[in-house]
């Protein structure tokens, strides 16, 4: 489990204590996140060169000057900050491997389209969702100092408070625990035998 | 299967209590068996690779259906059989999932498969899909199958390993959302116009944590295929299925297909079928009315589904950012008409809008005319299947006589993954289902609309209402 860096992720998380960095853009869809030409892989590692690709380079491959990502320091900024339904569209699990890839460990909206969360969820990227005046906030105040407290479901924003934000108690028990939630469902195989019986 | 309540319940309810293996609790998801389970090359290989990881097999080899359709090319291959690929690595994903089917006893319709196609117009036609079911699909659009009153939804790639490994699934239950569609649709109107409609009303995240039930006359007077259309875009207004209650419309597609039920099994199958209904008295968490009579042909001017309006309406001309932004990108102006803007590309085909019927209604427009010089259109069908019939009643001729492109199944310009793009810039009228930015080609300005404001567009090199076409019937 420790050849990749997605499969790192899916180590125990805890406490995820980093800077934010902002997208503040409504409906980022899984297009926008990894493009589909970049889904002819069959590794799920190395993605992050092709994060948000087509918001970062030219249609020649030269580094786009609007790039809204070329201020993103990875090595501090692994809480991403985005607009309303983060993660629409397509089921790809390609979007959170690349995100995960690209540096980002949480992804704070006040809207997740449900496949990115289940997805995000099964990969240790942490889909972290606030009230639109949280989001909204944090929006208008980039970089922010921000701790994730995975097992109470808190986010605390340095010096402006601590807010909920809703998380499956089946999730957050796999993620602080590194469970895989496949062994959950290995370990009902007799009820899933007595199912097929009947 | 009894009811174990007598209390009304919706047809979600009823699919669901039939497939609960384990009952979620405040601490744990349900255990969701899933019946059937497509897989295709794009998101498979990594759920594969788990499997081998952790020394598991595949536990129900016969609930799975295979295909390949997204990396796939659509031209026609070489003397020889030789197929172009975009790239080597679009080839090799689809080597390797024939190699991880034949190690698993996984059945895969393949380039020699008559019944090749599209995942979503595959299943339907071979009657693996029946009403009743779970269905499941490394793909978002899999809801298409809920057309058949089957609970059918994508999920992503650790999921499909899950299938693969335990044919189940682990689940919260949805809310229900109900779409109830009553009154007649007026000439020129379709399926495709319908759901856009109803993504409007809803907006484009109206449908999260939800599966809709489509109800209503309007819904009951839709073919299959329009129904597979009206469910196939659920996706884009956040749901993840969308459904409709089987009836003798149902019935009658089914009946004959190779893989449904045959003989005796048949009518114990119809007579189950027919409980497959939401029952009097039982509520949806939320329910959206829409009259039929306002629908008219529709279209997007934005970089979502949600931004759609009338072919005969105005742009909306707003001042927030997500506005400003998509009509930037789309080089388009608030306030004006998007009927009459010039068009490079048509595109005919996807899991939305690449049936028989799709087909037929794209040939009645362009039968004895001519694309507009300029512009290029490609016409993809669904499927083999598809293609064979549409060959048969020589749809295939009125294209290519009109000077459009008649070509393999396949996803092709509907995701842009096999090399099917479009130039920068250029202005696609689609029947697909999505207008994300750059998502058939890099700085492509996509148009969703129905295949007869496609194939209207096509003849005119822009942007057309269709009904204009109607009216010019001979």
């Amino acid at each position: 489990m420790n050849d990749s860096p997605v499969a790192d992720t899916r180590a125990a998380m805890g406490v995820l204590e980093s800077r934010t960095f902002n997208l503040p853009v409504d409906n980022i869809d899984t297009d926008q996140i990894i493009p589909a030409q970049f889904l002819t892989t069959t590794e799920r590692t190395g993605l992050g060169q092709y994060c948000f690709y087509g918001w970062r380079y030219n249609d020649d491959g030269s580094p786009k000057a609007s790039n809204p990502l070329r201020k993103h320091d990875a090595a501090t900024q692994q809480v991403l900050v985005a607009g309303a339904n983060f993660g629409c569209g397509s089921s790809r699990e390609h979007a959170p491997w690349a995100l995960l890839d690209f540096g980002f460990r949480a992804v704070i909206s006040s809207r997740f389209a449900d496949i990115f969360r289940g997805n995000a969820l099964k990969n240790g990227l942490l889909p972290v969702q606030v009230d639109e005046a949280v989001a909204d906030w944090l929006l208008d105040h980039p970089d922010q100092t921000v701790r994730i407290d995975i097992a109470n479901h808190t986010l605390d924003i340095e010096g402006n408070g601590t807010f909920d934000f809703p998380l499956d108690p089946f999730s957050a028990y796999c993620l602080t625990r590194g469970i895989d939630q496949l062994d959950f469902i290995l370990q009902n195989e007799d009820a899933v035998e007595e199912f097929e019986r009947l | 299967m009894p009811e174990p309540t007598t209390l009304p319940t919706t047809l979600f309810e009823k699919i669901w209590r039939r497939h609960v293996v384990r009952e979620e609790t405040a601490d744990t998801p349900a255990i969701l068996y899933i019946d059937l389970q497509l897989l295709h090359e794009v998101t498979t290989p990594q759920a594969f690779d788990e499997l081998k990881r952790r020394g598991l097999k595949v536990r129900r080899p016969d609930r799975c259906l295979a295909t390949i359709d997204h990396s796939t090319p659509t031209s026609a291959p070489d003397a020889d059989g030789t197929r172009h690929y975009v790239t080597e690595q679009a080839k090799a994903q689809v080597e390797m999932l024939h190699r991880n089917c034949a190690e698993h006893g996984i059945v895969l319709h393949g380039w020699d498969s008559p019944n090749r196609g599209i995942v979503h117009v595959m299943g339907p036609e071979m009657g693996a899909t029946q009403p009743g079911m779970t269905i499941v699909c490394g793909d978002s659009h899999t809801a298409t199958h809920g057309a058949f009153g089957a609970l059918a939804f994508g999920i992503g790639t650790t999921e499909v390993g899950h299938v693969l490994a335990t044919q189940c699934l682990l689940q919260r239950k949805p809310n229900t959302l109900g779409i109830h569609i009553e009154g007649n649709l007026a000439p020129g109107v379709t399926a495709k116009d319908v759901i856009l409609h109803v993504i409007g009303a809803v907006g484009v995240d109206g449908g999260t944590g939800s599966v809709i039930e489509y109800f209503g006359s309007t819904v009951r007077a839709m073919d299959m295929e329009m129904r597979m259309t009206l469910c196939n875009m659920s996706i884009e207004c956040g749901a993840r299925a969308g459904m409709v209650a089987p009836d003798q419309t149902t019935f009658n597609y089914l009946d004959g297909r190779p893989q449904g039920p045959q003989g005796a099994d048949w009518s114990r199958a119809v007579a189950d079928w027919k409980t497959l209904k939401t029952d009097d008295g039982a509520r949806f968490d939320r329910l959206v009315e829409i009259d039929a009579a306002g629908i008219r042909p529709s279209v997007t001017w934005g970089t979502n589904p949600g931004m759609m309006m009338a072919i005969d309406a105005r742009i909306p001309d707003r001042a927030d950012a997500s506005t400003r932004d998509a009509l930037e990108y789309m080089q388009l102006h608030g306030g004006a008409r998007l009927a009459g803007e010039p068009v490079n590309v048509v595109f005919i085909g996807s899991c939305t809008n690449a049936r028989l019927g799709d087909l037929r209604a794209a040939a009645s427009v362009l039968k004895d005319r001519r694309v507009a010089a300029g512009t290029r259109m490609l016409v993809v069908p669904g499927s083999e299947a598809t293609r064979k019939a549409a060959e048969a009643e020589g749809l295939d001729r009125i294209f290519t006589a009109a000077g459009a492109e008649w070509r393999e199944p396949g996803c092709s310009m509907c995701i842009g993954m096999n090399g099917d793009v479009a130039r920068p810039g250029d202005l696609v009228v689609s029947t697909s289902n999505r207008n994300f930015k750059g998502r058939q080609g890099r700085g492509v300005r996509t148009v969703l609309a129905s295949p007869l404001t496609a194939a209207a567009s096509a003849v005119t090199g822009r942007v057309t209402d269709p009904r204009e076409f109607l009216e010019q019937q001979p």
